[in-house]
């Protein structure tokens, strides 16, 4: 470790693998809801689970973004963290206020959660992803700035770099984006257009920002290649996100009630969103084949490169394969979107996330690397998260595409629940690779406690 | 890539094209608000309407349902059940459940009063009549 305050990333990671384990329970009790419709009912309602699960999912990246950003912008910097004390601070006021929010989820009815948080003030609760209530999503807004604040400050008094400058605009497009989230007008097309400008504005814009950090971060550190050459491609990739996604926020304009030619506008700019998937994969690949080190953190190099892969699968080809208007008529709203959704998340975000904390944790914890035997848990756990999740998507593909079959173009449609019945076999297949995905998050888990000797002492 | 193309050469393409397709997308915006009211059923936002949508938002009934196609996929498309069922048909449903048949997914009961299940109804009925270029395809949405 360079600085001595990059030391409060840890316990943001920590946060984050602990939220993420919870995210991946609450999805398998979804997965047996699928199939067996009245487990744990009425205990935990589907839309309850899924509120937890979505939430988490959320959370445990905001909590991975942060980490990051404390640990990385020192180092890019070449400074000292502006002020630790508040780093820490707002760890636990974020914690405790997301732990208090699932809680609340989980034991108090959302309609009386909503009368207690002050919905009737200011009613921004109910929308899926923002079902967050009015105090959380201030919370959230209070965190971000004291987060954005320390960051902004510490870049300011050290050394501006392109990956960190790349960073805050992400971070601060991430948070200025949010406070779309209070605004939801009785016009329902108005409240759609609007909540998108969070949802898909963070996922297809500034979070890809900082995705993009991230990598190139880690792969200047892995790969010893130049810091010019990585941050020129940095750029390329962004230039790209944002002059493809930006627009191609229309592929959600289609059929909620906004004029047509979003209908040419969503589908043109987002055929073009796979390319700077692509390029990032080309990218990492690229990088790691000139790199000029062997870096002795081998689990890291391949969540890296995973990254590339599965976000370009994910988002780019899982999301070209339903955005176009004519077929998006009939995919819209299926287990298609479900399936996009699932890998898009995962290749994107989690991957990068994950990257980071592998690349970072060891130095954390007084290593350059972790032990041979520790990476080869960490490989194994890299490959059946990944493959679990590859089979997850197909397997929702399938199940979307009997779907719009049944029920939207056969020439006699079934009804939704007597499509679901027909399909069900699918969604037993997909609950199967979850528990694979859990296996391997457990063993992901474990090679944080296995021992050994590292080659390397701290940097 | 070639030594030509330099490190600020790519970050003044970057700034420049995200403000210039910011920008489009605004105008994009500006243009799609002046034309929203002849698509958007807005005349119809009656007191019952916006009643309806905040019960909608309060029971969280996007966690199981899409309301055109946007929502979870647990449970069917609300956005045409007024046109697919009919108010009373929608209203005894609500009433009757859990239904508790063994396996069957299952929608909680929320108590709602005579007035409440009117609003939602109400809510319902004008999301139906939002034009949404003929979607979904066929009525079972």
């Amino acid at each position: 470790m360079q600085y001595k305050s990059q030391a409060v990333a840890k316990p943001y990671f920590v946060a984050a693998i602990g939220l993420f384990v919870g995210q991946i329970v609450f999805g398998l009790i979804m997965g047996l809801q699928y199939v067996v419709g009245d487990f744990l009912f009425p205990a935990l309602p589907f839309n309850v689970a899924r509120m937890v699960h979505t939430n988490l999912l959320i959370v445990w990246l905001l909590f991975g973004f942060m980490g990051a950003a404390y640990y990385m912008v020192p180092e890019e910097s070449e400074t000292e963290l502006y002020s630790p004390k508040l780093a820490l601070g707002l760890f636990w006021i974020f914690l405790v206020a997301g732990a208090l929010t699932i809680l609340g989820y989980l034991f108090v009815p959302y309609a009386t959660l909503a009368e207690m948080t002050g919905n009737d003030i200011l009613a921004t609760m109910g929308r899926e992803f923002l079902e967050q209530p009015l105090l959380t999503k201030i919370g959230i807004v209070i965190v971000a700035l004291g987060f954005l604040f320390n960051i902004s400050m510490t870049m300011l008094k050290g050394r501006k770099t392109a990956i960190s400058m790349v960073l805050l605009l992400g971070l601060w497009g991430l948070a200025i984006f949010f406070l779309f989230s209070f605004y939801n007008p009785h016009n329902l097309v108005k409240d759609k257009y609007y909540w998108w400008w969070v949802v898909h504005l963070w996922v297809e814009g500034v979070w890809e920002l900082i995705l993009g950090a991230l990598l190139a971060f880690v792969l200047i550190k892995v790969t010893g290649v130049d810091r010019e050459v990585i941050e020129k491609w940095l750029y390329v990739i962004i230039t790209l996100t944002l002059v493809t996604g930006i627009i191609g926020t229309g592929h959600h304009y289609y059929w909620i009630g906004a004029p047509e030619y979003w209908q040419w506008w969503g589908s043109v700019f987002s055929a073009l969103e796979p390319i700077p998937f692509f390029a990032m994969t080309v990218f990492a690949f690229n990088m790691v084949n000139r790199r000029r080190r062997e870096h002795p953190n081998k689990a890291a190099v391949l969540w890296a490169l995973g990254t590339g892969v599965m976000a370009f699968l994910g988002a780019g080809v899982w999301g070209f394969l339903h955005t176009l208007a004519p077929v998006n008529y009939y995919t819209h709203g299926s287990q298609i979107t479900a399936a996009h959704g699932h890998m898009a998340f995962y290749g994107a975000y989690v991957m990068v996330v994950l990257t980071l904390i592998s690349y970072a944790m060891p130095i954390l914890r007084g290593r350059a690397a972790n032990s041979p035997r520790a990476q080869v848990l960490e490989m194994w756990s890299f490959w059946l998260m990944t493959i679990a999740m590859v089979f997850i998507t197909l397997f929702l593909t399938a199940a979307g595409i009997l779907q719009v079959w049944l029920q939207r173009i056969s020439t006699a449609p079934l009804s939704f629940m007597a499509t679901q019945d027909q399909i069900s076999l699918f969604y037993w297949l997909r609950e199967i690779s979850g528990v694979i995905f859990l296996i391997g998050l457990v063993i992901y888990l474990i090679s944080f406690f296995v021992k050994g000797e590292s080659r390397v002492g701290a940097q | 890539m070639s030594g030509t193309f330099t490190k600020s050469m790519a970050r003044n393409i970057f700034y420049g094209g995200t403000v210039f397709f910011f920008l489009l997308f605004l105008a994009l915006t500006y243009d799609t608000n002046q034309a929203l009211p002849k698509r958007d059923n807005s005349q119809n936002l009656t007191p019952e309407v916006i009643a309806g949508k905040k019960i909608w938002e309060t029971r969280n009934c996007i966690g199981c349902h899409t309301l055109l196609g946007e929502g979870a996929y647990f449970a069917p498309e609300l956005g045409n059940v007024y046109v697919r069922r009919g108010p009373d048909f929608i209203k005894a449903w609500i009433q009757a459940q859990p239904t508790g048949a063994p396996g069957r997914r299952q929608m909680p009961q929320f108590h709602l009063s005579d007035k409440e299940l009117d609003d939602l109804v109400a809510f319902l009925k004008y999301a139906s009549e939002i034009n949404t270029a003929n979607w979904p395809p066929n009525i079972e949405g």
